[in-house]
């Protein structure tokens, strides 16, 4: 048992970290920050998820989401996909287990990974819409967001959307407004099972080793802990009784990336569009002064005043 | 019948100088619809390219009505250039002259006009222009309606949408070269805005730079007057 977070003080708390500690500012820089923050992280056990739903509706009380009242479309997942007023959902696989012939139901949380290297944070255009802490905290700042969607096609994971209300991006905020006052994410504080648990990374790796040797001693001998490399280490890990198959879980990527297409129309495009074009801008200027304009001669005028008479036939 | 780059409208007035008829009221109002969709569509682009051009998106009212104005400028641009298109392209089709003419690109540079062909309405590089506006618009449009995320976002893949997003901003810095071009072009050959604001240029304008089009505009015929042309 991890120990539970504390409840709330009463008196008034001063922020634990702020825009001092920015590590990263979409479309801008950031001084480097004077202190590095201890990097948080939430822990999810998918061995322990019983699917209750206690923390979607944890995170629609805390953000004060309004989601539609859904359908049932004959899944569990409910609503069918993330929206912009549902920052978290679980996501429900059924599989067929070949080699013990038993059916297994596999339940994932699904939400921002908050990942080291964020790939929303690469692709937005808007200064400071996005940002990251140095507890890894990747946040939305909505003023600044201008609703161009660029995040989702640079996040590896498929989750911003964008609100049809006010056209900005929505996505899990790992209740930054909560962990700077010194709570854990309201989903952290409804789950019943302590399938999600809430610390520091390395409180959370160690936690996660204990939860992964437990899981082998069972039989699962594939457990394990999903904190992909590929984007730098994430502040959201799973516990996979299959990590060694991420995708069971409703598609969890096996080794998420900044898709290279993102990393080429962010990286070498932006600088060498520019350049070409301030050169082609140069060359034009260049000439210019170099051959001087081309005129119209007084012979040319000549010319064309013999050809429109029409005494000869032009050739002169 | 005439030349297949002389329009109907487009008649040479006697006089000192000479006043030739380029460009028809319509074709002058739909080709600055397209300049200012154009330009309008540049800094409204470029301020989503690149961060430090950010500050253009204050044109607009902001990020927000940047973002929301770009495409709706993209859909304008489109149908006016295609108005552009259909007015122009049968002129801009490639005659033999016009290698020759890009053959010899460095003495139209250095202001030699002589040492290359007659040409017809328009010279190779005015084609050149034309043709790569029209390939560029194309590309533009289709990738910028991939990624147009406020109506067309759930009928792609997002794989397809980060191609889009390439193609859309390499499409768009090409298409800027050749404004660039363009809006040069039209400085460095003096005379030849006039052909876009008033309509019309001085003959020694077109018998300096489209001779063989003002050729065929005095003889009223492709084929000009008998023992001129070397084919007879």
């Amino acid at each position: 048992m991890f120990p539970p977070l504390p409840n709330p003080s009463t008196t008034d708390t001063v922020p634990r970290f702020s825009d001092k500690d920015l590590i990263r500012r979409s479309a801008s820089t950031v001084p480097a920050p004077e202190q590095q923050l201890t990097e948080v992280a939430k822990l999810i056990d998918v061995s322990k998820c019983i699917g209750c739903k206690a923390c979607q509706t944890a995170c629609i009380e805390w953000n004060d989401t309004h989601p539609e009242v859904g359908f049932n479309a004959g899944v569990y997942e409910n609503p069918a996909d993330l929206t912009p007023d549902m920052f978290t959902l679980m996501r429900y696989s059924e599989w067929d287990n070949p080699e013990t012939n038993e059916l297994e139901w596999l339940i994932r949380k699904d939400g921002c990974m908050h990942c080291a290297d964020p790939g929303c944070l690469k692709a937005c255009p808007a200064p400071g819409a996005i940002v990251q802490y140095s507890n890894g905290i990747v946040d939305f700042v909505h003023e600044n967001c201008i609703g161009c969607g660029y995040c989702i096609k640079g996040c590896p994971f498929n989750i911003p959307r964008i609100s049809k209300v006010d056209h900005t991006a929505y996505k899990c905020t790992l209740c930054s407004d909560r962990v700077a006052v010194g709570q854990g994410p309201a989903c952290a504080k409804a789950c019943p099972t302590q399938a999600i648990v809430f610390g520091t990374k390395d409180e959370m790796k160690k936690h996660a080793d204990g939860r992964i040797k437990d899981l082998k001693s069972r039989g699962y001998s594939n457990a394990g802990l999903y904190d992909p490399p590929g984007v730098g280490g994430t502040h959201v890990m799973y516990v996979l009784h299959h990590a060694d198959q991420p995708e069971l879980y409703s598609g969890l990527p096996k080794e998420p990336k900044i898709s290279p297409l993102v990393e080429a129309w962010k990286g070498v495009t932006k600088y060498a569009g520019l350049t070409i074009l301030g050169v082609a801008a140069g060359v034009g200027l260049l000439h210019h002064l170099v051959m001087g304009p081309n005129r119209v001669s007084e012979t040319d005028e000549e010319h064309a005043e013999e050809l429109t008479e029409g005494d000869n036939d032009g050739r002169v | 019948m005439a030349a297949y780059d002389v329009k109907p409208n487009e008649r040479v007035h006697p006089g000192k100088p000479v006043i030739v008829d380029r460009y028809t009221v319509g074709a002058r109002i739909n080709h600055w619809i397209t300049a200012a969709s154009l330009i309008l569509l540049a800094l409204s682009g470029l301020a989503m390219f690149h961060p430090s051009l950010f500050f253009l998106s204050g044109l607009f009212g902001g990020g927000q009505f940047t973002r929301f104005i770009h495409p709706w400028i993209g859909v304008l641009l489109f149908f006016s250039f295609l108005g552009l298109f259909l007015r122009f392209w049968k002129a801009n089709l490639w005659r033999p002259e016009d290698g020759t003419w890009l053959a010899r690109f460095r003495d139209v540079l250095s202001n030699h006009e002589d040492n290359v062909p007659e040409v017809g309405k328009y010279n190779a590089g005015q084609k050149l222009v034309f043709w790569s506006m029209s390939i560029l618009i194309v590309i533009l449009i289709s990738s910028g309606i991939v990624i147009w995320q406020q109506y067309f976002a759930a009928y792609t893949t997002i794989g397809q949408q980060r191609v889009a997003l390439l193609v859309h901003s390499i499409a768009a810095v090409a298409i800027i070269g050749v404004w660039i071009v363009h809006f040069y072009s039209a400085i460095w050959v003096r005379g030849t805005i006039p052909a876009m604001t008033r309509g019309r240029v001085t003959g020694g304008w077109a018998w300096r730079h489209h001779r063989k089009w003002l050729r065929e505009l005095t003889a009223g015929k492709p084929d000009g007057r008998s023992g001129s042309n070397p084919a007879e």
